[in-house]
């Protein structure tokens, strides 16, 4: 991990028109990735927390300050940043190598290169043997696996992960944590993971920073030091998540809250 | 479901169909007789069939059915390709949809085949109205349905494209297109059958050509059984349609999770 920034949102605030005022999603938040860092991002449901996943991915502009990857000032959809969703979002025509290049694809990556990619990620991701399966064929772990191949394959530098494994069943769900992390040391990817889950939030991070209700901005950030960020299951059993995780909490009010 | 169970369905259930065709065409035989209705208002099956064999070697049947067949094919691909065209235009504009809908939506209620006689007005005693009339049944479904899956498609599958960088050809060829193909498809089954009502009304209000005019000719000469093998015929121009697109939607559709396909 070096301390180049990866991705950046400096000031950021979002408002969006409703009725004959505007709704306030997102208030002046300030986020820096270093390289190689996955941050993520908790918080109570509409806190804003997808609106600055998709101010990242180019896919909508600030009402007010900037995102940086890699440096550059965000204007728009671009190479470096990818992102995936709860919703695995395959192509129900398309086989699952077809479904895996369909970003380098659009690229427009030379089909020989692509190919290459799609098979490399389909080996590393356990898929090999199903390339040529379409997405019904499958189960929801692996349309999940497959949708992270092809959010791989356009060699992004960082990914935006929303909830990614939220819909899948809570055994399956620790799997894939497993080689989401895996895959993301060996890559070296910085990452910023949206997500519900205190648990996955402690284990998969180096950082998790906390949203307030909405208005969302950053109350808390709290640094994971514990070691093996790539095992989420053995860090499972460190002594001291229980209290990143009652930290956790305590900032989400949780327990003492009024139901929204 | 197993692969036991659906052949054992479809040897199950093809032996019902056959067993109700034979009763079906038993009581077509007998049941006029046994019930002491006149030929002329229910002809038996084999008076029908000398009637089909009378006509295909004094009355030009095949030339006639053939004549049906070609104005159902033009109508019925005319109208598919023109119902998809506008389809795909209004479902990527907005704009057009907000401008064009109260126009669709009327010629959508006014019921087509009243359109046969002015058509043939226009152009005379020719193929040409009947195939229009067709085009214009065809049209609707196919649009509409077009115009449903457009609008359908997950906005997030969009961004997803989006966040690679596709250009707006990429998203339609990539995606809308292809998600499109599912309801499209149900869209020309309902058409193809359409189009045979379409070309039977043009047919019956003018012209001395196809199987509508075969029809309105037995009817003049009080003889039931040319009726009867005008429908019989018609059903079957029309079934021939609405395999030929079955067919194709298997071939096209292949990826689709395999259903008990029963030809609906």
């Amino acid at each position: 991990m070096s301390d180049l920034i990866r991705l950046e949102y400096r000031n950021v605030t979002m408002r969006f028109p409703q009725g004959a005022g505007y709704l306030t999603a997102v208030q002046g938040v300030s986020i820096a990735l270093r390289d190689g860092e996955v941050v993520s991002l908790i918080g109570p449901s509409g806190c804003g927390k997808s609106t600055l996943l998709n101010i990242g991915s180019g896919l909508t502009a600030p009402s007010e300050g900037e995102a940086f990857v890699d440096g550059e000032r965000v204007e728009g959809p671009n190479a470096h940043v990818a992102f995936m969703l709860q919703k695995d979002l395959l192509l129900p025509w398309r086989t699952v190598a077809e479904n895996v290049m369909f970003g380098v694809e659009i690229q427009a990556v030379a089909a020989g290169e692509r190919k290459r990619r799609a098979q490399a990620l389909l080996e590393t991701l356990n898929l090999a043997e199903f390339s040529e399966h379409y997405p019904h064929q499958l189960s929801g772990g692996m349309r999940q696996r497959v949708a992270l191949a092809r959010t791989l394959a356009v060699d992004p530098t960082v990914l935006l992960l929303d909830e990614p494994f939220s819909a899948v069943d809570a055994q399956t769900r620790m799997v894939l944590q497993r080689e989401l992390a895996q895959t993301l040391k060996r890559a070296g990817k910085t990452a910023l993971l949206i997500t519900h889950d205190l648990q996955e939030a402690v284990t998969l991070s180096d950082r998790v920073l906390v949203m307030s209700r909405r208005p969302g901005r950053i109350i808390d950030e709290i640094v994971i030091d514990i070691p093996d960020r790539d095992d989420p299951l053995k860090r499972r059993h460190h002594p001291a998540i229980a209290g990143y995780i009652n930290r956790l909490m305590d900032r989400l009010d949780i327990g003492t809250a009024v139901p929204a | 479901m197993s692969n036991g169970t659906s052949s054992s369905l479809m040897v199950r259930g093809t032996a019902v169909s056959v067993a109700l065709l034979i009763a079906f065409l038993a009581a077509w035989q007998w049941g006029p007789g046994l019930l002491r209705i006149p030929p002329f208002i229910i002809p038996p099956l084999s008076m029908v069939a000398n009637e089909a064999l009378r006509m295909w070697h004094v009355s030009g049947l095949a030339f006639h059915t053939g004549v049906t067949a070609a104005e159902v094919l033009a109508g019925f691909a005319l109208g598919s390709l023109l119902g998809a065209f506008i389809g795909y235009l209004i479902g990527m504009s907005p704009t057009a949809e907000f401008a064009l809908s109260p126009y669709i939506l009327a010629l959508q209620i006014a019921p087509k085949v009243a359109f046969a006689p002015l058509f043939i007005l226009w152009m005379g005693f020719t193929v040409y109205p009947k195939i229009l009339v067709a085009i214009l049944i065809v049209f609707f479904p196919v649009m509409v349905n077009v115009l449903t899956a457009i609008r359908g498609v997950d906005p997030d599958l969009i961004n997803l494209a989006r966040a690679f960088k596709a250009s707006r050809a990429q998203i339609f060829w990539k995606i809308e297109f292809p998600a499109s193909l599912p309801p499209l498809f149900a869209g020309l089954r309902i058409g193809s059958t359409l189009a045979v009502v379409g070309v039977v009304v043009g047919e019956l209000v003018g012209g001395n050509m196809g199987l509508g005019y075969l029809l309105s000719f037995g009817e003049g000469q009080a003889n039931t059984p040319m009726v009867f093998v005008s429908i019989v015929m018609l059903t079957l121009v029309g079934s021939v349609a609405y395999l030929l697109v079955i067919l194709i939607e298997q071939r096209v559709l292949h990826y689709m999770p395999k259903r008990a396909q029963m030809g609906f």
